[in-house]
Parts: structure tokens; sequence; C-alpha cells
């Protein structure tokens, strides 16, 4: 066992579980298993995927021609609120960390499982409970919510339709979210492999390991703020209410206190995984490993002191819109320090395009697009043009979907074989991967052109001189979501009837890569010594791992 | 797949300075939502010092004084009964938790004397003789309600954990070689007092 060979007769997670009874969905719903809870989040989380791209898509149905074309101002106001809560808090925030830092962490720690595997399995539930919320705050009286998922008063606390319940329920899944971070947090510190010093840690824990503060830190206080629009709802408080002296901004610097770190816990996880990606795929040791760490505990830092850039048309003094823009490009420098290494360790590598590669190459290409049209959202002039128009909606999606959500995508097919211990159908993924940045730029360039001419944001209807722009991007959102079905399907029928995986089937050197696939429930059949930096190729020699 | 007749694995896994690691982390949420609320009183305290002072006037600093005096005392209990587990005494440490939850209704009680005489009073958020005060006082007022009530409201959750607890030390399933699980509770206990001993000066003695 010496050379990292695993005992292939032993049971994997699936045949074994932590319930009385191994298989049947009672031994998933009680597991306190990290890979199942992992696995639990994945399914839940692609369904829900799907409602909110299905949403987006009629979204784009309605904006293919002037006037309304299959629904009224007030539905398309339901489904952009829907599709926006149901996006971010129910799959991107959760995506990365929920499903592959529950499945990959104790594995890339060496640890049997989290700290506290109860209160993960509690996390789940509660997030379960969150989005069963969602749902029935559809059906509630009033109507479903309208008023975008950033739930700005005065208009959260005037409207009739049903606010409070899917208040309460983002308030709920932010309890999941306080939970999965406080419990990473503790997995981090308390249950690394002997030998496994934080700097012999895969960068991905890193990033995981900064995500989960910021979502220790920031969610509590959009928690406060949801529940305070709540109880003016119900009760009249006057917080927030300028008649009784409250002052609806004050909301605004409250949400965004959290909202904005929390665009770094959606995209963190993402750069982690890419720092996994490329040195496995370039059969190089990372380029600056202690950057890439640093860099994303000073992301998550800094991350925090620019919310107020949401804010430049709110009305704020001068100077803390200048002071807030300058902050704003600061954040720029860790992520572009994140960039030039992935840059550098691609730099006479030898690199295996496999989807996962192809798939972060897509990520650097559409991230960057994303990050520039940032920098341009946060000079205070050039916002002030372009504030709440598609512009921001098109960077928006560029940075979130073609960052992260592309990121999910190249998170599923670098770790599948491990998950599922079969393998996927190599050139469909591939096809997939290029009609997805077409589908993408189809559906989202136009934005920004659309944007930069004026068109608003959250509108059912639009200027004729638009109409054509419209037409290409939802077509884009057909190809986009054609894409999806077919990505879909080809994992689905992987699970089904794909071939066996290799237990290391891209040669990474990662302690995940060094047990069975699907991995036993202790994840590992021996115990781990960690004696190498985490991207020490030379290991290969030794490790067993499928040649091209 | 189907042969494996289910083997139940437990891997006991036992890390009191773990659990103790987690319990801080979540103590720093409860700060942190809390947080934002002393930031929307300061902000408004700022916007509106004087109404602040007069609505400040209305409330009642005796009994905001006893209570301060009983959830001080029963920080002291808690501390007290976590004290005793480590001694093995089993029944002292179920005395101290029981008073510790005695001391907790004592809080409630207390409270709710004291918002019944608002209520009566008239002075509810939304109410008549509230809205037709000035904007520094009725948010003053809201204030008030919101943070004490929220802060009740983690008194009750505490008093529900202390019960278990309570529980567990009869099972012995803590006992004096392993008590974090009290020692938890206790930091629990010991935040919703440091709670209030801010909310206290901020809402009865700033005149």
């Amino acid at each position: 066992m010496a050379d990292g060979n695993v005992n292939v007769a032993a049971k994997s997670f699936y045949e074994e579980g932590t319930t009385k009874k191994s298989t049947g969905i009672t031994s998933w719903l009680f597991s306190t298993d990290h890979k199942r809870i992992g696995l639990m989040y994945l399914v839940t989380i692609t369904a829900f995927f799907f409602v909110g791209a299905l949403f987006g898509v009629l979204m784009r149905l309605e904006l293919m021609a002037p006037g309304e074309t299959i629904m009224g101002a007030q539905e398309y106001n339901t489904l952009f609120t829907l599709h926006g809560v149901i996006m971010i808090f129910l799959f991107i925030i959760p995506g990365i960390p929920a499903i592959f830092g529950n499945f990959f962490l104790p594995l890339q720690l060496g640890a049997k499982d989290v700290a506290f595997p109860r209160l993960n399995l509690l996390s789940y539930w509660i997030y379960l409970i969150g989005s069963v919320l969602v749902i029935l705050s559809l059906f509630m009286q009033g109507g479903p919510i309208d008023t975008g998922w950033t739930f700005y008063v005065p208009y959260s606390v005037r409207t009739t339709t049903s606010v409070s319940l899917p208040l309460f329920a983002a308030f709920v899944l932010g309890f999941s979210s306080i939970l999965t971070g406080l419990n990473f947090i503790v997995t981090i510190h308390r249950m690394r492999a002997p030998g496994m010093n934080f700097f012999r840690m895969p960068l991905f824990v890193w990033s995981t390991y900064a995500t989960a503060w910021i979502q220790v830190i920031a969610t509590p206080v959009v928690g406060i703020t949801i529940l305070l629009v709540i109880i003016e709802r119900s009760f009249g408080v006057g917080i927030f209410d300028p008649a009784l002296g409250g002052d609806p901004i004050l909301f605004q610097h409250l949400f965004w206190i959290y909202s904005h770190p929390a665009v770094y816990i959606m995209i963190l996880p993402a750069m982690g995984v890419v720092s996994e990606i490329i040195p496995t795929f370039s059969r190089r040791t990372i380029f600056g490993y202690t950057p890439i760490a640093m860099s994303s505990l000073a992301i998550a830092f800094v991350g925090y002191l620019v919310w107020a850039h949401h804010m430049f048309t709110s009305g704020m003094s001068d100077t803390s819109r200048v002071i807030f823009s300058l902050l704003t490009y600061i954040v720029a420098l860790p992520s572009g320090v994140k960039v030039f290494n992935w840059v550098a360790t691609m730099y006479k590598g030898s690199i295996d395009p496999k989807p996962p590669f192809l798939w972060v190459m897509s990520f650097v290409f559409l991230f960057s697009i994303g990050g520039l049209t940032g920098l341009v959202l946060g000079s205070i002039t050039a916002d002030i043009h372009v504030h709440d128009t598609y512009f921001v909606v098109s960077h928006f999606h560029y940075v979130m979907f073609g960052g992260t959500g592309t990121i999910v995508f190249a998170a599923m097919y670098y770790w599948f074989p491990k998950m599922f211990g079969k393998m996927y159908n190599i050139k469909w993924a591939n096809i997939n991967a290029l009609f997805y940045i077409i589908a993408f730029n189809v559906l989202y360039f136009p934005k920004f052109i659309m944007g930069y001419q004026g068109m608003p944001r959250r509108y059912y209807d639009y200027l004729p001189e638009f109409a054509d722009l419209q037409m290409l991007s939802t077509i884009g959102s057909w190809i986009m979501f054609a894409t999806l079905v077919s990505i879909f399907l080809n994992l689905f029928l992987a699970i089904k009837k794909g071939k066996k995986a290799h237990n290391n089937p891209w040669g990474g050197v990662t302690l995940e890569w060094q047990t069975s696939s699907p991995p036993p429930l202790l994840n590992f059949d021996r115990e781990i010594t960690v004696n190498h930096e985490p991207y020490d190729f030379s290991q290969l020699k030794e490790l067993d791992y499928e040649s091209k | 797949m189907s042969q494996s007749k289910g083997a139940v694995v437990n891997h006991v896994h036992r890390d009191d300075l773990g659990a103790k690691l987690g319990m801080w982390v979540f103590l720093f949420t409860e700060v942190l939502l809390f947080g934002g609320m002393f930031l929307v009183y300061a902000v408004y305290r700022f916007q509106f010092p004087d109404l602040f002072k007069l609505a400040a006037l209305e409330l009642n600093t005796g009994l905001g004084t006893f209570n301060t005096i009983v959830l001080l005392t029963s920080s002291l209990t808690m501390v007290l009964a976590i004290v005793a587990i480590q001694k093995n005494k089993k029944n002292l440490s179920l005395f101290y938790l029981a008073a510790t939850i005695g001391f907790a209704l004592v809080f409630m009680v207390v409270k709710y004397f004291e918002w019944s005489a608002k209520f009566s009073h008239g002075i509810y958020p939304g109410s008549e003789e509230l809205l037709n005060r000035q904007n520094g006082e009725i948010l003053f007022f809201g204030l008030y309600f919101v943070m004490t009530g929220l802060h009740a409201f983690h008194v009750i959750i505490g008093v529900i954990i202390i019960a278990f607890l309570m529980v567990f030390v009869y099972k012995n399933k803590i006992v004096h070689d392993n008590y974090v699980k009290l020692e938890n509770g206790g930091l629990y206990w010991h935040l919703v007092d440091l709670i209030w001993i801010f909310l206290f000066p901020l809402f009865y003695l700033i005149h």
C-alpha cells in the first residue's frame, strides 16, 4: 500500500452508509456521510438550477419582440425576481461549497468526515426547508414576490405580493450557509491529516476556507436586515420608512454589506477549483502557491469594504463614492494575482486539454470579460451612465454564470469520475464546452451593447431599436438551454451506463485521487500521512494513474 | 451491492477543542446579527439625539437594573453548574442549571410586565399614540421592541438549551470528564447575558 494503490475490494460509500439500511431514500436523507450529503445537495441544486434557467428562458421569450409577447408586466416582475432568488440563494451561493466542498474538502484533507457530521446533515435539511418555503411563497395570497432579488425598501414593504415568506426563506437559507461555513472552518482547523500543515493544503481548501469565513461573517448581517423588513411589513416599526423617520438607504447599506461579500462566496470556491484543475492538466506544480492562497484571504477581506459601489447613484457623499470606487479597484489586484499565477502555471507545462481544462479556459475567457467590465462599473462616472441598465445585468452574468457557473461544470467534469466511479463521454463533453461558450456570448454579449445604449434592466418592454439585439439574445438563450440539457444528458447517461472510471483518470496528485472511485465510507482504507506539497507531480511516478 | 447487510459504522470522533471552536464561531455570528441592530441604533441615535433622550426617560430604569442583576446572577449559576460537573457533583450541577432557568424565567416575567405596561400606555409599533409622536421617539421605541424582543427570543432559546443540558446531565451523557456540551451551552448563555449588558445602558441608562 505504500505506493498509494488502494484495495479494490473495499466497499464504496454507496454500498455502506451511516444509517442502518445502506440503500433506499432514508439511507440518504438521514445520512451523516459528507459524500452522500454532497450528492443530495447536487440533486437538489441541479433541480433548482433548471427551474431558474427555465424562468430565464421564459423572460427571454417575452423580450423576443417589443410589446407584450407571452406575459404582462406583473408576470415579468415575478419571473425576474424568482429567477434571481433561485439562482442566487438556491444555486450559486450554496453551489460549489455545498456540493464539492462537502464531498471533497474532507477527502483533500485526508479526513474521514467533516468536524460536525450531524450539523452538516442539519444544514442540508435547513436548505431543503428554505427551498420549500420559496416554492410555497409562490402560492400565497397576494401572488408571488415581485420586488427583485434585492428586496429594496420601500417597495418591498409596500407591495401587496407575498414578500415576507420568501424573505424568511432567504433567512433560513442563510442559516444553512452559516452552519456549512462554520463546519468547514472547524474541519480545516481540526481535521487535517498528520503532516498536512496549512501550506500543504490544496488551494481548493484554501479558497473554501476564505469562503467559509465570509459566510460566517457576512450572512448574519443580511439575516437581521431581512428580519427587519419582515418586522417592518408586519408591525410598521418605521426603521426603513421615511414617513416615520427611517431611512431606506440604510437598508441598501445593510443589504450590500452582506450581498457584496456574497459575490465572493460565489466566486472564491470557483477560483479554488481552477487552481486544482490547471496544475493537474498542465502536469506542473502551481506557480505561486502562497500568493494564490493569500489572495483568497485578501479578496475575502477587501471584499468587505466595497459594498457601496452598488449605490453610486443613491445620493452618497462624493467622498464616500471616491473611497468606495478606489477600494473596488483594489479588489481587482488579488484577482489579477490569481489569473497571472494560473497562466504562469501553464507556461511550459505539458497541457492535456481534457474537458475540465477546456471548461476552465472558457472560465478564464468569460470571467475576464466580466472582470474588465466590472472596472467600467467601478469607476463612478462610467457607472452613472450604465447604472441599472443591461450593462450591469450582462456584467453580472459574465462574472457569476460565466465565472462560477462555468466552474460548476468544470468541477463536475473534473470530479465526476471520483463521485460516481463512472466516466462520461469525453468527446460529447468537449462539444458541449464549445456550444456553451458560443451560446453564452450570443446570449449575454448583446446586453453589453444594449446597456451601453441605455436599455434599462427589469423592463418587460423596450423601444423598437433594441429589437434585433434582443432577438439575438433570445436565440442565444435557446442554444444555452439546449446545451445545458445536453450536458445533463451526458452526465446522467454516464451514471446509468458509463464505463467504469479509473481511480485517478487525470493523473491528479491531491489526496482525493489516492483513494478508490467512488471512495469508501471512511474515505481512505489506510491512515493518511502527508509529506508532500499539494501539487508535487514527482509523486506521480509512485502513484497509480490512467496514462493518456 | 444489496448483499451488504448495512453495517452501521459509527466512527466516534471526539474533539472538545473543535467543538468549542465551532461554538465560538457561532457566537461570532450572533454578535454580528446583533451588530447589525447596534449599527441601526447608532445611526438613528446620531440623527435624533434629543428625541432618543426624551423617549429613554419613559423606560423603567429600576426594572431594567433588576433584570440586569437577575441575568448576571444566572450567568454565575451557569458557571457553578460547570464547576459542579467538573467535581463530579451531578445533583449540584442539576440544581444550578435549574436555578439558571429560574433566573431566566424571572427575567422574562419582568420583561412581560415592562412590555405590557408600555402596551397599556398605547406604546407599541404602529400604535396611534406612538405615531402621533415625533420621528425620533417612534424609532427609539421601534428599536427598543425589536432589540429587546430579539434578545428575549434568545433567552427563550437559552432556556430550551439548558433544559436539554439538564436531561443530558441527568442521563449521565454529560459527566465529569466529558462536559463540552455543558461548556458550549454556558458560552451561549453568557453571550445572551453579554448582549443584555449592552442593551441595558443603550436603552435605559443613557439619558
